[in-house]
């Protein structure tokens, strides 16, 4: 049997209309023919979200006994058993209560999409395991209810609805999102703008990762046969930025990841670090203390040290640069060669001809100690 | 007349050997030279610091020969893993980070410098007090008990710091303070 096709409504925040739209589709997909059920359905007492699942076929929820309230969750085996074309099941990262069939809805969801059944499902961005942290420390709010961020790798699609945080809030006061008491701590707390254009940054960027990947795993699954279609294929991999950043471990290469750092926030891109080693140089003393040192700032800014030992450093970087779809390279500055070292070509223009086109080079001017040596 | 070229050519080669067997062995002794570990600690938070505490720290450092480790110490608030990415807070760090290097390297001064992440700024000093290895901690007192350390983490400083702890007393230029543009 085929597996269902998968569609995740992403959205920033409650209220943004994931649920009406998920709804408003099935309900189109009805209209075309198709047999549509409603497997969960959280209208959140919303009169608008309410209106468009009228005339939409519910499966009833059963009732389970958790911590001596009653509460109604999905009945998986009747929606199974009901086997509509289409189910719409609401809020994929909720958590079932002990002694259902899953821990998870996105669990169940998968037994729906097994058993041949497409399914529409929503999701919020904060629910997204990667995401978790960064979302608590740009808000102040962390969500206990988190599914991994390869549930949105399974859909076959993932449709962001999106509003900007003035609508949301503007909807939040007309009360169509929360009741009108709790509308003010709403607003004091999760619904203020700057928390919620975060949100929605991430949301965006979210949407246009997962977009990015699948497109690449097309790319590999079919590959192009002359240079000019391969060429071609390249260029909307550059919409996703990448910056890698050649550093090595000494003091001067912490400018180098500043620098680099501030690109990537400005680019909106992820930051990779690389120091080549050479091979089979253990790393001891100040050179160790220095890696530490690098490791740890890569954590606090969230970007990934890549240590790869290899004895030329320009093959080296090409070969990350291929892998990691780098669109940017960093290099500090280098000495002003001596003796033989003046007969090669500068290290910025090996790395221009062994990268593939369209990756820039940057050079990051040393501030001032000079003693320390190239990036070579 | 062959003679005075071979004698040149003999002069020359050997001053040149000379002088490369020399530079060679300098730069031997240079490398084989302990390196001592002379740093100075310069922890703050938030995005100014006391001008006083800086300019006593890079004084010192360029006296001494020493390296200057400016740490940057941010909260994570719990709800958060320790060794969470807190891009919020290295928004503020990187532009102080950056003005301190300009001025050091102004002076002359070499520049080590560090992001410590700890539930409490003393929590932070702490884990970097373990991690790093320095020989004197620059901090200036406030007399208005304003943002980051407090007295008592002053005096826990100078009970815990393996190294000599300057404090600097609250003075009438406090007022000036190096800001970083965010």
């Amino acid at each position: 049997m085929d597996r269902g096709r998968y569609k995740i409504f992403l959205g920033m925040a409650a209220g943004v209309g994931k649920t009406y739209r998920m709804l408003q589709e099935g309900r189109a997909e009805q209209a075309a023919g198709r047999d549509v059920a409603v497997g969960y359905l959280e209208p959140h007492k919303r009169e608008e979200t309410s209106a468009q699942a009228r005339g939409l076929e519910v499966v009833p929820r059963r009732a389970v006994r958790y911590r001596d309230v009653e509460v109604e969750e999905m009945d998986l085996p009747a929606v199974l058993g009901r086997q509509p074309d289409l189910a719409l099941i609401d809020e994929l990262a909720h958590s079932n209560p002990p002694g259902l069939e899953h821990e998870k809805r996105c669990e169940d969801i998968e037994d729906v999409l097994a058993a041949g059944i497409d399914v529409f499902s929503t999701v919020n961005v904060q629910h997204l395991e990667s995401l978790n942290d960064r979302v608590a420390e740009l808000t102040g709010v962390r969500v206990r209810e988190t599914v991994p961020d390869s549930v949105l790798g399974t859909a076959d699609e993932v449709v962001l609805i999106d509003l900007t945080p003035e609508a949301l809030v503007a909807r939040l006061r007309d009360g169509k999102i929360y009741p009108g008491e709790n509308i003010d701590a709403a607003l004091n707390n999760f619904f203020r703008i700057e928390n919620l254009a975060a949100l929605r940054e991430v949301s965006l960027r979210q949407v246009a990762e997962d977009v990015e990947s699948k497109r690449l795993t097309l790319h590999v699954a079919e590959p192009l046969g002359t240079r000019e279609e391969r060429l071609a294929a390249e260029v909307p991999r550059a919409v996703g930025e990448r910056i890698l950043a050649l550093v090595r471990p000494q003091p001067s290469s912490q400018r180098l990841v500043r620098r680099a750092w501030r690109s990537a926030q400005r680019l909106g891109a992820d930051l990779d670090l690389l120091w080549v080693k050479p091979p089979g140089r253990p790393i001891a003393g100040d050179e160790d203390r220095q890696v530490t040192a690098l490791r740890q700032l890569a954590s606090v800014l969230g970007a990934t040290l890549l240590i790869e030992e290899h004895d030329d450093l320009v093959a080296a970087a090409a070969r990350v640069v291929r892998e990691r779809g780098t669109t940017y390279l960093m290099v500090g500055e280098s000495l002003p060669r001596r003796g033989a070292a003046r007969l090669r070509e500068p290290l910025p223009q090996r790395l221009m001809h062994a990268t593939p086109a369209g990756v820039d080079v940057r050079i990051v001017a040393h501030r001032g100690d000079k003693a320390e040596g190239e990036g070579s | 007349m062959i003679e005075h070229f071979l004698v040149g050519v003999a002069l020359f080669l050997g001053l040149g050997g000379g002088y490369q067997i020399a530079r060679s062995r300098l730069r031997g002794k240079r490398s084989e030279r302990p390196r001592a570990v002379h740093r100075i600690l310069l922890p703050f938070t938030g995005t100014e610091i006391s001008r006083r505490a800086l300019d006593a720290a890079l004084r010192l450092a360029h006296a001494e020969g020493a390296t200057l480790m400016p740490a940057y110490l941010a909260e994570v608030p719990k709800q958060l893993p320790l060794e969470c990415a807190i891009p919020a807070e290295a928004a503020k760090a990187m532009p102080m980070l950056e003005a301190i290097e300009q001025r050091a390297t102004g002076q002359g001064v070499p520049v080590d410098s560090r992001i410590e992440r700890g539930r409490t700024y003393r929590h932070a000093l702490k884990r970097l007090l373990g991690q790093e290895s320095f020989d004197r901690v620059v901090v200036s007192a406030t007399a208005t008990g304003a943002a980051g350390l407090s007295g008592d983490d002053l005096v826990w400083l100078l009970d815990k710091a393996p190294a000599e702890v300057l404090i600097l007393r609250p003075g009438p230029t406090d007022a000036s303070r190096l800001r970083a543009l965010i």
